[in-house]
């Protein structure tokens, strides 16, 4: 459960204030699938990293299953993220000396999990990716579609409550793209909260619920049965 | 809950990462080697020195006292009255310290220069005046003939034994021993050829004529000794043969105490000392070169979390800790140097190798305390100057980072 209220986040540029966010109040249930659009600038990636505790609002309040994040210290926003966060970037931001496994497992291996459970646990994000053949793998021998796969598996290994998407498809083409929107839906029936940030008319109005942003606020929440 | 890495987790990662940059990973390992084995051979060198020397002593002779006329004034003693000359050091004072229980064996000896010469050929050589006793007091072994007669040393005979150099140079192939050779104006009868004895403390002994000190004394036309050799029976002896000499020739000088007789073990202890520090400042000197690829790691460091913020801020997103960040870069910058460290020792041992093939006579060994101070500045380097980009890797800022911007 995301609970936020009164959420402002300015940025200083020289002597002029920016308020990328400004009274943005989001109430998400568990399991529920958000798309937030909106011109260039309007805040949303301010917003998804805010909700992701990479940001810290100026003012508001922003409660995780309940419990208050924003006054939490940076050890424990780091936890929270370990555990119940994962991000998926439009640039894949996988690390190129590592295989797609080890990409997938560092998530693990940071938190120090034991490498028999670590290797399970990757198996089995892999085997239902449909990346097995590609384990072993470089991020530079594999197409745009599975790098973003490889880097949405890492999101997830660690078994999260929330997945944040900035533009996933962004370097994607349309087939790839597909793909991804349709991996990430799956996970979201599994249970997942999941949050699209996108550009795509197209993938945003397959969300059961549709937000827009436009200079920092929000303009419009919609929800309702996707239309085809 | 505090979440740590495992070990063996934090050291692949940071193998990988170095591994990913493999020029600079080799270049960093070079510079640290070789301040590394700059320090090793460097006191190497200086360690051999100080070994060389320590054993040259040793081969001039054991337990040995050298007395020179005249007091020296180092001891700080009241400087000679003005016209009270020292007495001559005869040969009669040296041969009254055999009364002394603790004098084993006593070489009076008379020095100079001067020109040897068989037939047309002619050497200007060191002549020394001694007698039987200088040959096992100084280690010197006699390859032919016979040493020197030990007669009353009050005599001179004609007789002389030569270098293996000087034997060369005035005989060439003719049969040296039974002949007679001149020096200055005086015919001596060759009856000894020293052994191939080489140098000792830049005295090449395959250079040089020995004589009776009494004929000596005549060549050189002068009564008084340069100087005289004691061998005191056992190193327990010499505190007490030193201080005997001194009272027998005080009580031949008319009470007057005109003689300097310095230990061999404090002249060699002074050596050991001087070259010891040496060895340690040479030390110090290579180890600024530690210091120069301490400063090269850092700045590489600081290149790497420039251009890995992408991945520091990745790190961050999936939920590692500032402190985490800080270590994975530490234990690069400790890895680089530790293992610049062990290749730098590898180099150094051999580079003595190689000396020592090339050298065999020059005993160069690194100091004990050498290696393990190399290495272990190497690393504290690595840790010292690992700290800044480290530090500054953790406090990226990941929406910055991950933003590209
Ligand atoms: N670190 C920062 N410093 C200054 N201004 C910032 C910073 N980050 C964001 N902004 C400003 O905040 C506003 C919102 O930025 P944000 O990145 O959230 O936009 P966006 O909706 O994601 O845009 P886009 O669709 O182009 O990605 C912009 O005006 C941006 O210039
Ligand atoms: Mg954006």
């Amino acid at each position: 459960m995301i609970e936020l209220t009164g959420i402002e986040r300015d940025f200083a540029v020289g002597d002029e204030t920016v308020h990328a966010l400004s009274q943005v109040s989001l109430s998400l249930p568990d399991g529920d699938y958000v798309s937030v659009m909106g011109p260039s600038g309007s805040g949303k990636s301010t917003l998804l990293n805010v909700l992701g505790l990479l940001d810290r609002p100026n003012a508001g309040s922003y409660r995780l299953d309940g419990v208050e994040t924003t006054d939490l210290p940076e050890e424990r926003r780091a936890a929270l993220r370990r555990n119940h966060i994962g991000f998926v970037f439009q640039a894949f931001h996988l690390v190129p000396r590592l295989s797609a496994a080890d990409n997938i497992g560092l998530p693990m291996v940071l938190a120090g999990v034991a490498p028999d459970a670590r290797k399970a646990r990757v198996h089995e994000v892999l085997d239902s990716l449909d990346l097995l053949d590609r384990a072993h793998h470089r991020p530079d021998q594999l197409s745009g579609g599975q790098r973003q796969r490889v880097a949405i598996g890492r999101a997830i290994v660690m078994k999260p409550g929330v997945l944040l998407a900035d533009e996933p498809t962004g370097n994607l083409d349309q087939h790839a793209g597909g793909e991804v929107v349709g991996l990430l839906e799956r996970l979201n029936g599994a249970g997942i909260t999941l949050i699209v940030v996108t550009h795509d008319p197209a993938i945003g109005r397959r969300a059961r619920r549709r937000i827009r942003m436009v200079d920092g606020r929000i303009e419009s929440d919609e929800s309702g049965d996707a239309h085809t | 809950m505090r979440v740590v890495m495992r070990t063996p987790d934090l050291l692949s990662f940071a193998l990988r990462s170095l591994g990913g940059a493999r020029t600079r990973t080799l270049l960093m390992l070079l510079a640290m080697s070789i301040g590394v084995a700059s320090v090793v051979l460097l006191t190497a060198l200086g360690e051999g020195a100080r070994r060389y020397v320590v054993g040259e002593f040793a081969q001039l002779g054991t337990h040995l006292l050298i007395m020179l006329p005249g007091r020296s004034e180092t001891t700080g003693g009241a400087p000679p009255l003005l016209g009270a000359t020292p007495r001559d050091l005869t040969l009669d004072d040296a041969m009254a310290l055999l009364r002394e229980r603790s004098i084993l064996r006593v070489a009076p000896l008379t020095v100079g220069n001067a020109p040897v010469s068989y037939g047309s050929r002619e050497r200007e050589v060191t002549v020394i005046g001694a007698t039987a006793d200088f040959f096992p007091i100084r280690h010197l072994t006699i390859g032919s003939g016979s040493s020197l007669p030990a007669l009353d040393p009050g005599r001179g005979a004609s007789v002389v034994v030569i270098g293996s150099g000087l034997r060369r140079e005035l005989f060439g192939s003719q049969r040296a021993l039974g002949q007679w050779v001149r020096i200055d104006d005086r015919r001596f009868r060759v009856i000894g050829i020293l052994g191939e004895g080489g140098e000792s403390l830049g005295q090449d002994l395959d250079d040089m004529a020995v004589i009776p000190v009494a004929s000596a004394q005549v060549v050189f036309d002068t009564p008084s000794l340069f100087r005289v050799l004691i061998q005191a029976r056992s190193e327990d002896d010499i505190e007490r043969a030193k201080k005997a000499a001194r009272e027998i020739i005080r009580e031949r000088h008319d009470g007057e105490d005109d003689v300097t007789i310095i230990s061999q073990d404090a002249l060699l202890s002074t050596f050991d000392r001087i070259l010891g520090a040496l060895t340690y400042t040479v030390g110090g000197i290579a180890a600024i070169s530690l210091a120069v690829a301490g400063i090269l790691i850092m700045n590489v460091m600081l290149v790497a979390v420039s251009q890995r913020v992408a991945e520091i801020g990745l790190l961050k997103a999936l939920g590692a800790p500032e402190r985490q960040v800080l270590r994975l870069f530490l234990v690069e910058s400790v890895m680089l140097a530790a293992a610049g460290a062990a290749l730098g020792v590898l180099i150094a041992v051999a580079g003595i190798f190689v000396l020592r093939e090339v050298f065999p006579t020059f005993p160069i060994a690194a100091p004990l305390w050498a290696t393990p101070a190399a290495v272990g500045v190497a690393i504290v380097t690595g840790l010292v100057f690992g700290v800044l980009p480290a530090r500054r890797a953790a406090r990226l800022d990941p929406v910055h980072a991950l933003s590209g911007r």
